[in-house]
């Protein structure tokens, strides 16, 4: 896989190592994401999964190892490639004194969105969240699920190729839950998407690729389409890889 | 986009009482200090006429009014810039800045800039308040230009030290005491020395301010402010950067 030329992929991560006081949280993990791909991301706590995508979001710089987002260098030049990213970390982060349209709207600022077409983007960005009606509330005041897909719409406003999203249906009600794979599905259509989760039913019914990783390194990397034509499941697959 | 965050940050100001309350508190106490002064003026203004050289009402008037406000700025700047930082940590934003594509350095200046805006419509305040004198006399405006550009420069420095220790600490309560702690020391610093060549007397903001407070306008003072102040918003973005390297 690393022989593809980096240019063919949205997201490119080649050997990626990142050590805590010593010991390994991530070892030479090397991931890449094709155009429009849904990737799931899955391991045990403590894999390393929130780690790596730390890294991949600029979070956290690697000890060692290179991404390339768009064919652009993570490390080299973060601010022209964060721009073609979008991510919504564990915990959503939303400022809970500000109404979902200041919110958006200061967001999409932070993207460089031009100004003229703000209103339409935060709009437009509503719709597709299912939050037209909900611009002038504040957001310390919404559900849990509301929040999730503000959330949500933090990380899509400026369109961007990849999406990166940290266990987004934790803590949701089996509604919001549907409705939340939905929307990550209609996101999938225009851009690729790295979703890490524990639920595997939510990876076998939203995934083109499965990843799993166990401590520190990607013990897995199949299509859905080829664990399919060997008949196994994701779940033995998983219990076997990871309890060791 | 460091307007972004500078007009992010203003609006955190003002959305919440505490900036509101403060303003009040500052402007009663300074109006107070200043109807003081004035009533005292009026009281010794006869005397004064018998003197050879005798002192303006700016020196008696505006000046301590001055030194008052650099007093009760150095305990509101560390109630201000406490969640500068430490609350965007708590609450995990701070990792919705980190990921946009926005330099560190950014950040941390529009966050500077922003309240060097709310205080500057501070010291605005009290031109206006001086400048009512100006009905009754000449107002020394030298001497005016010397104490706000001293106020402005030496709460540079207590914003950009709230703003560090903001940095430091997930609790912004934490990062007031602390910031409050540092900045008295640094206040009263020449108190340890009678001695007044003695090097320690260069450190005190105090004795910075004080220069400007009298009406000089010295480049080593207005030097060692601009310094200080680069200094902790230097050590800010090296602190943010630091912790993606290593943490």
């Amino acid at each position: 896989m690393t022989d593809h030329s980096a240019s063919s992929f949205t997201l490119s991560a080649q050997h990626l190592s990142r050590a805590y006081s010593g010991t390994f949280a991530v070892h030479d993990v090397t991931l890449q994401l094709k155009q429009g791909e849904v990737l799931g991301l899955l391991g045990p706590n403590s894999a390393g999964k929130s780690t790596t995508m730390h890294m991949l979001t600029g979070n956290l710089a690697p000890n060692s190892g290179k991404i390339e987002i768009c064919g652009i260098d993570l490390l080299d030049n973060p601010e022209s490639a964060k721009a073609h990213l979008g991510y919504l970390p564990e915990i959503p982060p939303l400022y809970m004194d500000m109404t979902v349209d200041e919110f958006l709207v200061f967001v999409a600022q932070l993207h460089r969105i031009d100004k003229k077409i703000i209103v339409q983007a935060v709009e437009r960005c509503k719709k597709k969240c299912g939050l037209t009606e909900r611009g002038n509330q504040l957001i310390g005041t919404l559900s849990k699920g509301l929040q999730q897909r503000v959330g949500i719409a933090q990380a899509v406003i400026h369109e961007p190729d990849v999406i990166i999203l940290d266990e987004p249906t934790v803590g949701l009600d089996p509604n919001q839950i549907r409705e939340m794979r939905q929307l990550i599905r209609t996101l999938g259509l225009s851009s690729s998407i790295i979703l890490s989760t524990h639920i595997l039913s939510e990876v076998e019914s939203l995934c083109d690729r499965v990843l799993i990783m166990n401590k520190g390194h990607i013990v897995f990397d199949q299509t859905l389409a080829q664990l399919q034509k060997k008949g196994t499941n994701l779940e033995t697959v998983f219990t076997e890889l990871t309890q060791i | 986009m460091i307007r972004v965050i500078v007009g992010k940050e203003l609006r955190a100001l003002f959305v919440s009482p505490l900036a509101w309350f403060l303003l009040a508190l500052m402007q009663v106490a300074l109006t107070w200090v200043f109807l003081g002064r004035l009533d005292a003026y009026l009281h010794v203004q006869p005397q004064l006429q018998q003197i050879a050289n005798p002192p303006g009402f700016t020196e008696i008037i505006v000046t301590p009014v001055f030194a008052m406000a650099a007093l009760i700025l150095l305990m509101i700047v560390p109630l201000l810039t406490m969640r500068l930082l430490a609350e965007e940590r708590k609450n995990r934003t701070l990792i919705l800045l980190m990921s946009a594509p926005i330099s560190i350095s950014e950040i941390v200046i529009g966050k500077f800039l922003s309240h060097m805006l709310f205080i500057a419509g501070v010291i605005i305040f009290i031109v206006i308040l001086s400048t009512t004198l100006s009905m009754g006399g000449t107002l020394d405006s030298g001497l005016l230009i010397s104490n706000v550009s001293g106020l402005f420069l030496v709460t540079c420095c207590f914003v950009a030290l709230g703003l560090y220790i903001s940095s430091l600490t997930t609790q912004p309560a934490i990062a007031a005491l602390g910031t409050l702690g540092i900045l008295l020391c640094f206040w009263v610093l020449d108190m340890l020395e009678s001695d007044q060549g003695s090097w320690i007397h260069y450190f005190s903001l105090l004795k910075h301010f004080k220069q400007f407070n009298s009406g000089l306008l010295d480049s080593f003072s207005i030097a060692y402010l601009v310094l200080f102040t680069l200094f902790f918003i230097v050590l800010t973005i090296r602190h943010l950067d630091g912790d993606r390297l290593h943490r």
